[in-house]
């Protein structure tokens, strides 16, 4: 498609960082945001260049959180919340899917088909549409206000078995005689052959399923009432308020720009795995 | 999904099964029965006692202007959410896929915002456009629009389907990518030699050969949209002004949680029930891809 020559082959180019652009404005409206004092925001003074308070700035979300005018749980604290959520949730549903699909797929038993459209059927029952009732079972159970409580009943994933059933069905049958036949049984089996062959694909879903935890809005703001215990997604809403023009900007912008490093990083950095599993694990 | 070749072992299995089936039963079967059983019943407004009403709740529900405008809403924010996040994915995939130099930087450079969090991406936007203290709020406003979404409904219905069609286009654009990647070049070739120009190669023979792609992302976008924008609305508009943003999952919030109207929003759980069986439905029947992880 290069017959219209270098004449036009800037048009890709001009769209794209249009593009790339657009994405980053508002990302780097925060970062400039998260270096200057309250006092420039608020009067609608701030300038398009980074001022001079970014170390100050950063330090003060990071240990009090709190400004003048607004109130919230160190920074530092409300990212190891939502680093235990999301780590929970992911090896959690890593882990409990792994052994969901192992079961449905290796093993000949009565209710076999039950059980697996039992997990399936959870795809139609988004937490958005049980709200009241699972927060009530949650409540019942004593577990508003805890990490279980915020992590545990998110665990479940048909989606995640869906995957790793399909991968394992790949699993040609000679490999299973094979390892039957030097003595395998079905633990030493799914450790030393099942698990690495999945290798990648557990990677690419720890992607997906990390940003899934970290991001996830209403479930903490649900389940946890004490400040201590929000995670950075919440706080940080919390900090807004009602988003007057006088409260401490460069704090939540500091804050904002601190709540988008670790997933960023995630996807960046495991860019190879999640491109593949997000695409393949759809298919 | 049979394999001839299995393990025996009569208990084993139902050990591996019962984590992932015990959270399934406590946390998504019995709430979706409770929904089901509340929605046939009246609290008083202690809490105290029922009484069975049949379908009078639903019958409320459906019959309530509030319920059937937050329904509309619903419609135009999804619509405009999914046709700006996949129109502009697309637009910017087609750019892309044209072999130029760094088409790998730009695929990493609009991958990322794929991980900023709805109620993040509604702050960054929030405070791109304050009307007193965001730069283009500020400069709408010395262009001498009347700028302030917390008054104008309508504006503030545009920021959100900004921000939430913001976050949306990385997803859409890797998944656009990745088709057009899969698209057979020779075919393209082909028409070209033959005279067909980059338009008209495109409407005929790319967007067709797209049209699984579009399908799967055009129902993924619906149900992002139903669901998975409430962080969005929640940080930026809070609803409103008045009920100006207020979409049906946002509603079914404010319903149950603030208002604690047990009977009115568990019908609105189970009408929500029967969408997301719906789409889900038409995604298997149609296209056997799955939905979203949850």
């Amino acid at each position: 498609m290069n017959e219209s020559g270098a004449r036009t082959a800037w048009v890709p180019h001009l769209v794209l960082v249009f593009g790339v652009a657009v994405f980053a404005f508002p990302i780097y409206m925060a970062l400039i945001g998260s270096t200057h004092d309250a006092g420039t925001i608020g009067r609608g003074g701030m300038p398009l260049y980074p001022g001079g308070l970014a170390l100050e700035n950063y330090a003060q979300a990071w240990t009090e959180g709190s400004g003048l005018r607004v109130k919230a749980p160190p920074v530092s604290r409300m990212l190891l919340n939502s680093l235990i959520m999301a780590m929970v949730i992911a090896v959690g549903k890593i882990a409990v899917s792994l052994i969901s699909a192992y079961a449905v797929v290796f093993f000949h038993f009565p209710g076999r088909m039950f059980f697996f459209w039992m997990i399936f059927v959870t795809l139609m029952l988004p937490v958005e549409v049980r709200i009241i009732p699972t927060f009530k079972v949650v409540s019942d159970l004593g577990m508003i206000n805890t990490f279980p409580g915020l992590t545990i009943p998110l665990i479940a994933s048909a989606t995640a078995t869906l995957l790793f059933r399909q991968v394992f069905l790949t699993i040609p049958d000679n490999l299973v005689e094979a390892a039957k036949i030097d003595g395998a049984g079905p633990w030493r089996f799914f450790t030393a052959i099942l698990l690495p062959l999945s290798r990648t694909n557990i990677a690419a879903l720890f992607v997906i399923l990390f940003i899934y935890g970290w991001n996830e809005y209403l479930w903490p703001l649900l389940i946890t009432t004490s400040r201590s215990m929000d995670t950075i997604v919440i706080g940080i809403t919390k900090m807004i308020g009602s988003g007057d023009a006088q409260t401490d900007w460069n704090l939540i912008m500091a804050t904002a720009v601190l709540a988008m490093v670790p997933p960023v990083a995630v996807v960046v950095l495991m860019q190879r795995w999640f491109v593949k599993g997000l695409v393949e694990s759809e298919k | 999904m049979r394999r001839r070749v299995i393990f025996d072992d009569k208990l084993l299995p139902y050990l591996l099964l019962a984590p992932q089936v015990a959270i399934t039963l406590v946390f998504f079967f019995w709430p979706a029965a409770q929904a089901i059983y509340y929605s046939f019943y009246l609290q008083d407004a202690f809490g105290l006692r029922q009484t069975f009403v049949w379908f009078d709740n639903y019958r409320y529900v459906l019959g309530d202007p509030l319920y059937l405008a937050s329904a509309g809403r619903t419609l135009v924010f999804s619509a405009s959410v999914t046709i700006l996040a996949m129109a502009s994915a697309l637009a910017l995939a087609v750019m892309a896929d044209r072999q130029i130099r760094g088409a790998a930087a730009y695929r990493t450079l609009l991958m990322w915002p794929y991980a900023v969090a709805p109620a993040v991406a509604a702050v960054l936007w929030l405070f791109v456009f304050h009307p007193a203290i965001g730069i283009l709020g500020r400069g709408l406003r010395d262009l001498g629009v009347a700028w302030d979404y917390k008054l104008n409904g309508v504006q503030a219905m545009g920021l959100v389907v900004l921000a939430a069609a913001w976050k949306q286009v990385s997803y859409n654009f890797l998944f656009f990518l990745a088709g057009l990647q899969a698209i057979q070049k020779p075919v393209i070739e082909a028409a070209a030699i033959d005279g067909a120009g980059p338009a008209r190669r495109f409407w005929s023979i790319v967007f067709p050969l797209l049209s699984p792609t579009t399908f799967f992302l055009l129902v993924v976008n619906l149900v992002y949209a139903f669901f998975g924008t409430f962080g969005v609305i929640h940080a930026l508009t809070a609803g409103g002004p008045g009920k100006s943003t207020e979409t049906l999952i946002y509603k079914l919030w404010v319903d149950g949680v603030i208002n604690l109207d047990l009977g009115g929003s568990s019908a609105q759980s189970v009408i929500l029930l029967v969408v997301v069986m719906a789409l889900t439905a038409v995604q298997f029947r149609f296209i056997e891809r799955r939905v979203h992880y949850g």
